[in-house]
Formats: C-alpha cells, structure tokens, sequence
C-alpha cells in the first residue's frame, strides 16, 4: 500500500497511526469516561500526525460452521443497515452458512428491557449508542463479551490494542463506527449556505424551516456552541442551571421554525422534499443521499457532536453463540473497511483505515475526507458525552418536552 | 317437574313428592341451572380476568409502588426509611451504603438502583456507579470513605434522594404526574415552572377529545340521518361509503392524511392553484394540532354515524307524520319529536368518540407534531422511551380515573340506560 493511498484516506489513516503515540490505553479499572477522553485527545494528536501507515496481514477472523443457526441483528435501519448488510450479513451469510435477519429500531433500550423482563429475547445483536451501551451493561440487560476472544487486527495487532483506545471500556459492548451529528442544506435552494453553528439559528441570514431531532441530545449541546461556547466548555455550561436556560432560549429562538425528526432516515427526505432549508442529520445518512442518489446536499461540519455506535449482545439472547460469531466477524479489519467504504461512519480499528479508499460504486469519491474525524471536518467537534446524558436525561427530556408542549 | 305431585306439609308448606319443602326445591334447581350458566360464561371470565383485570391492577400497582431500591439494596433501605431526613447521616446508614454497593455491583443491579435514585435527584447516576466501583477497598469509618470516593455523599440532599427511592410504597409517582414533587420530608411541592407539562396535557386532551366528538357529531349526525331516510337501495350503498373507511387500516388511513395534508401536498397544491395562497405561503395542515384534530375526527367518524343510525332506523316515521298533523312545522317536529328519540344514539356516539379519543395514541404521534400531542403519547413515551413505568403507570391511572369520572357524569346526566349501541 502506498502513500499516496494513504493520504487518500486521511482521517481514517489519521485515527490509526495517532495511536502510536497516543498510548492512552491503560490497564483495567478504568474510568470509561476518563478513557473516552483519551481516545479524543488521541484523535487529536492523530490529526496532526499524518504519515507512516501499517502493514497489511491476511485476515485474521476464521468463519465457523453455522449452518441451520440464525441471527437476528437489529440496526437503525436505511441506508446505514444497508452499509452492514452488505459489509457484514452477506459475507457472514456466504462464509457461515448462517441465516441472518435484520430488523429496524429507533434507538433506546425500551424493547431490549421488554424482552429480558419478559424472559422471550428474540433479538440476538443490536447496534447501540455509547449512552444506551453503558445504560445497558450497568442494569444486566447486556451479555458480557470476552474481549479476548476478538480476532487480532489484519495486521497483527491485539484486539485491545486495535481499537481506539478507550473504547472497548464498556465491557458488555463492542464499537463499530465513529458517527456524528451534523447539519446540513440542499446547495441548490441556498447558493450561499450556511458556514457555522450559529448560522444554523440564524434564521433571518438564512431563512427557511429546520429539522431537528426531537431529543434533547445534540441540539442543547448545538445551541450553546452556536451561542458562542467553545466545544470543550459544552457540558461544564450545560452542567449549571443557567447553562441549560441558556440552551433552551438558544432554540427557543428558531422554536417556530422547527420540524422535528425521529428516524435518521427523515431528515435528507426532508431536505429533498423542500420541507425544511436545513436540518441536522447523522452525516452518513447525508453522504449516502449525496453518493448514491445524487442529492445536492452539503453538510456543514462546524459544531459536529460525535459519538460511537457498539454492538451489544442483550441478556438471555435465544442465539448467543451465533450472535458472537457474528460480532467477531462484524468487529473484524476487513468487515470495518468494506463497511467504511458503503458509508461514512468512521471505522473503530485502527487496522481498518489503512483499507478504507473510495466509495464502494465511485471510484473517484475518496471515503477519508467524508469522515467526521477528518482533520478538515474535526476543527470543531465535540464528543456526545454519555455520562452527561446518563446523569441529566431524565430532567432534561422532562424540561424538553415541557419546552416542546408549551 | 316435582310440584305436580306437591302435598301440604304438617305445618303447611308445599312439600314435593320426596317430603322436602318445595321452596328448597325450587332454589336447588334454580342452584344447577345457575351453575351451568356460569360454567358457560367461565372461559370469558377468566380470560377478562387474565388478560385485562390482572394486568390493569398490577399496572395501576406500579404506579405506587417501586421496589427497585428496597429490593437491591436490602441493608440500607430500612436504615434509610427510619432516617428523618434532617439529621446528619449515621455511620451505620453509610457502611449500610457500602455493602450495599458492592453486592449491588456484582449483581449487576447497580444500574437500575442508579437509575432509579437519579430519577430523585439528577447527577446520582454516576455518583452511585462511580461509588459502586470503589465500594470493594473502602475501609471504616465509611461515611468519610464515601465522601472521600465523591464530595457529593456530603450533601444531605444525596442522602435525602435516596431516603424517597428507598421507600417502595410512594405517592411520588402520582404526585409527579400531577405536577408537583414529593419530598422527602413527606411534603407536596410544585414542580418547578418550566418543567409543569401533564395536567396541561390532560387538559389538552380533555377538549381535544372534546373538540373531536363536537366535530363527529355535526358531521355525523346529517349522514345518519340521510342514511335513515333513503331508500335501502341507496342507503346500502351510501353505507358501505361509511364502512369502508372503518374497514381500512388506522395506519393507511392516518399516513393517508399526510400525503393529503403536508405542505407539498394534495390539498395545498391545489390551494395554490386556484389562488387562494401563494406558493411560499402553504398553510401548515399537518405535524400540529390542526393535522391532530382533522385526522382524528375522520378516523372516529363511524363510531359517531353507526349508534345514530341504527337509533333513526327504529323511529318510526308515523311519529313526525302526526306532529305535523297536529299542526307542527318542520323545524318544530324535528326538534321536539324526533330529535328527543335520537338521544340515546347521540348519547352512545358521543360516549364511545370521547372514550376512544381520550386513549388516543398513533394518530397523535404520526400527525401531532409538537402541539398536537396527547397524554397517551407521554404514556408510550414513559414507557418505551424514559423506562419510567411506575409514571407511565401514574399517569394511565389518572386517566382512567377522569373516564370514569366522566362516565358517571354522563349516567347521572343523561342515564345509560338511555344509551343505545344498536
């Protein structure tokens, strides 16, 4: 593999080789937060970091015999399970002899809960955010993973030390993707688009509706940045009663022009439908409307919130055995890689960027400057803090909905 | 039957042929057949009982109860039940506190008991994971090892907080559903300004479900009426216009709706056409109360039309006929005579539209956007999403309450012996 590759797929390749200097991986107890910050300031020094790359191994996962087993994994749903179908199910499908059965869900550990109270777990893998993750292991809902059973790296290294550092802390939960909440517009309908956060709450320079996700989460965070907090100021303002008045007069301020999502799968509808100017939206779902069907979307990186999606195993699963093979697999380089260049979600490994080029029907569309955690992209972000969100979610959803009602 | 054959006792009672007295007689068999009938009605019986008595009082029990701390945490949630709430915390609540926590932490139970004390108090959460961890290498006196592990354990209000999620049997619930805050001194307080949203809901949710049965009713009660006096020919027909409708899916229906009603819709597509607003002003129709209102009043329609109907088809026409020849006008026999006789249909329309609508949840939640929804979609949301079941609980309890309230209200204003279905 060349240089010249490598630079081609910048951020990805700034994630891996960051690591080397950025050993924040320590042993044991802990603190998943603290550990979590480090993988942040490691893909920090990582972006300054460019150069040098990894070598290549043969892939280092073995299918196993599963033929007659199932299993039913369960994502998000659009164009991101489509990112997994064919990154993960189909060769897990050919190599195995497994069936695989892919259902939707909208997030939260609602139905997971349900179906371990009730003792009838027909989901055996679910793709979680890091908050639903740790909410998830900490109340028994969760199986625990041997994380030693990982496969090794393709290029030799320990799983352990392969993954971002930090982020294999959980220890019900395996990371698969860097993701982020972006906004975006269609540059079509608006020539000169918005460039920052505070255009977002602009709503005289930039007139039109705005989709936002109807959750606290990211637009609180979104509002202060755009109300002039620096990124890493975010939870320590949101931490104080003023902080979050503060939030809430920050979107009180575009509250008419709100239309609000749900599903990830909504927001490019709505930009493509001309229901909204702009809107936030998982920047994967936006790239795959760009790359696959065209869309003149633009997304606007500044104010980015990123957080980490993770496979989880819930407790009681009728195809626990199965369900692992298939997160060993799905959690390899080689399935990482091919999932990267379906979507722009941010592989976890470090072994994973260096096989990460360009989309997977466009050879001309690099992958590594769509990734959130591309150096041009990452100036100013700020991770989804989960023990914030664990700590405050049910005052602050409460106040959210009282907002939203009034 | 054995009375055939009766006799007079010596004391004068009707004896049946084998002597005993026929009163006695009568009752045993009354006694079988009975019993038969309840054996003919026992399935069902068990089955409501089973399937919707049982669930509904368990449910309605979690809204009082929470057993989520006292059960994981059996040593200190006495201690803490016996505390005041306002003197210092004893070393014995602490070490209570401690072993507590590394139990719960290696039953994988400290989640749920944070979760549960953070509902008290935000910020709890990792206060109790993060003490959970390191419960394991505290060592006595334990009230400075908590304090030393977090600052936060110095603060009575931590304690205070948990004292309330300690107690498994609590108003809390009810009290959060209504608005207010129970503390821990076993006082109601207001909640505070910007958190107050379900009694507005209920509120809400009342005249909505009011509003819809008004609209019913105004457009029901013409189609009734037509229905009623067509000929059968026509009547079917024009009946199975009302039925389809019924027959189709809630879900087809309501998204239905949308494609109608949404900006770029059919409906303002063709107000822009003939002029009535301009391109970039369409009317919002839908995702507010407006879509909440329209979609709701089309799919409970039927239930207003059909009772009417089938109340019109059994008054006889004669009755308006000698009104009028009794010098009558039109305006006078309609609403003197017959409209009197359609009551009980309007009473049974407008019961059945109001009770459906109060429970209203899918409509609401597709086409509601953010004023049109409902106290059934924070239910479903306390349910699904927050995992407070013990609220979601509450606040179902109190709804069934005003329906029943409502209900009563409706028996001594109207009588439901005046309410017809059919």
């Amino acid at each position: 593999m060349t240089l010249k590759t490598l630079i081609g797929a910048a951020s990805v390749l700034a994630m891996t080789t960051g690591f080397a200097f950025a050993d924040a991986h320590s042993e044991g107890k802990m603190d998943a937060k603290k550990a979590l910050m480090d993988a942040k300031a490691a893909i920090e020094k990582a972006m300054a970091a460019l150069g040098g790359g990894t070598m290549m191994g043969g892939a280092s996962y073995e299918f196993p015999d599963l033929d007659g087993d199932q299993v039913t994994v369960v994502s998000w749903g659009g164009a991101y399970t489509k990112s997994q179908v064919e990154a993960y199910h189909k060769p897990f499908i050919s190599g195995t002899g497994a069936k695989v059965v892919s259902e939707d869900y909208n997030g939260g550990l609602a139905e997971i809960k349900a179906q371990v109270e009730a003792g009838n777990v027909t989901w055996d893998i679910v793709d979680v955010e890091l908050s639903d993750a740790v909410r998830a292991c900490d109340e028994g809902l969760a199986e625990e993973i041997d994380m030693s059973a990982l496969p090794d790296g393709a290029d030799g290294t320990s799983a352990a030390d392969d993954f971002i550092a930090g982020t294999l802390d959980v220890p019900c939960a395996v990371p698969t993707i860097v993701w982020s909440t972006i906004f975006a517009y269609d540059k079509d309908k608006m020539k000169n688009g918005p460039k920052t956060i505070a255009d977002f709450f602009d709503t005289k320079g930039f007139p039109g509706k705005r989709g936002l996700r109807k959750s606290p989460k990211a637009n609180l965070e979104m509002a202060l940045m755009a109300d002039g907090v620096a990124a890493d100021e975010v939870y320590d303002v949101l931490s104080t009663d003023e902080g979050v008045d503060r939030a809430f007069a920050k979107l009180d301020s575009i509250k008419d022009d709100v239309v609000w999502w749900e599903a990830g799968a909504q927001p490019p509808q709505l930009l493509a439908d001309g229901e909204v100017a702009i809107t936030t939206a998982y920047n994967g779902r936006i790239f795959n409307a760009v790359a696959a069907e065209d869309k003149p979307f633009e997304i606007v990186w500044d104010g980015q919130v990123w957080d980490l999606d993770l496979w989880i195993i819930p407790k009681g699963a009728k195809n626990k055995d199965a369900a692992m093979e298939f997160l060993k697999f799905s959690t390899s380089t080689q399935a990482l890689a091919d999932q990267a260049s379906w979507i722009s979600y941010g592989p976890t490994r470090k072994s994973s960027a260096p096989l990460v080029a360009s989309y997977n029907s466009k050879p001309d569309l690099k992958m590594g400057p769509q990734m959130p955690t591309a150096p041009q992209n990452f100036k100013n972000a700020l991770q989804n803090d989960f023990e914030f969100w664990a700590d405050n979610q049910d005052e602050l959803n409460e106040r959210f909905n009282a907002w939203l009602a009034n | 039957m054995t009375d055939a054959t009766a006799t007079h006792g010596p004391d004068g009672l009707l004896l049946a042929s084998d002597g005993t007295p026929l009163k006695t007689k009568l009752r045993q068999s009354m006694k079988a057949s009975r019993r038969r009938a309840f054996g003919l009605v026992l399935p069902l019986l068990l089955f409501v009982l089973a399937s919707f008595v049982i669930p509904i009082i368990m449910l309605l029990w979690t809204g009082v109860s929470n057993d989520t701390y006292a059960s994981n945490m059996p040593r200190s949630a006495p201690l803490l039940r016996a505390w005041d709430g306002a003197s210092q915390p004893t070393e014995e609540m602490a070490e209570a506190m401690v072993l507590d926590l590394i139990d719960a932490r290696k039953a994988k139970t400290i989640g749920k008991v944070a979760s549960r004390v953070n509902r008290e108090q935000s910020g709890t959460r990792s206060l109790y994971t993060k003490s959970a961890r390191r419960a394991a290498k505290m060592e006595a006196p334990f009230i400075d090892a908590l304090v030393k592990a977090d600052k936060d354990w110095a603060d009575p209000e931590t304690w205070r907080a948990t004292k309330i999620a300690a107690t498994s049997l609590t108003p809390a619930y009810y009290a959060a559903a209504l608005d207010y805050k129970y503390t821990a001194d076993g006082e109601f307080v207001e909640q505070s300004e910007e958190r107050q949203i379900h009694v507005k809901l209920f509120w809400k949710t009342i005249w909505v479900s009011g509003a819809v049965m008004l609209f019913c009713l105004l457009l029901g009660y013409p189609v009734a009426y037509l229905l009623s006096h067509l000929p059968a020919k026509k009547a079917n027909l024009l009946m199975i216009l009302v039925l389809l409708p019924f027959w189709t899916s809630l879900l087809v229906r309501t998204t239905a709706w949308i494609a109608m009603l949404q900006s770029q819709g059919v409906l303002n597509d063709i107000f822009v056409w003939i002029g009535i607003t301009g391109d970039e002003q369409r009317f919002s129709l839908i995702y507010n109360l407006t879509g909440t209102l329209i979609a709701m009043t089309h799919i409970l329609l039927p239930f207003m039309i059909l009772p009417i109907y089938s109340v019109m088809r059994a008054i006889p026409p004669s009755h308006v006929r000698a009104a009028k020849s009794l010098g009558a006008t039109n305006w006078t026999a309609f609403w003197r005579v017959y409209f009197p006789a359609t009551i009980p249909g309007i009473g049974a329309g407008g019961l059945l539209v109001f009770i459906l609508s109060i429970g209203y949840y899918i409509t609401p939640a597709l086409v509601g956007g953010q004023d049109g929804q409902l106290i059934s979609n924070f239910i479903a949301y306390h349910m699904q999403k927050s995992l407070n079941w013990s609220l979601a609980a509450a606040l179902g309890g109190i709804l069934l309450a005003i329906v029943l309230v409502l209900y009563w209200l409706y028996d001594r204003i109207v009588g439901i012996d005046n309410m017809k279905l059919g």
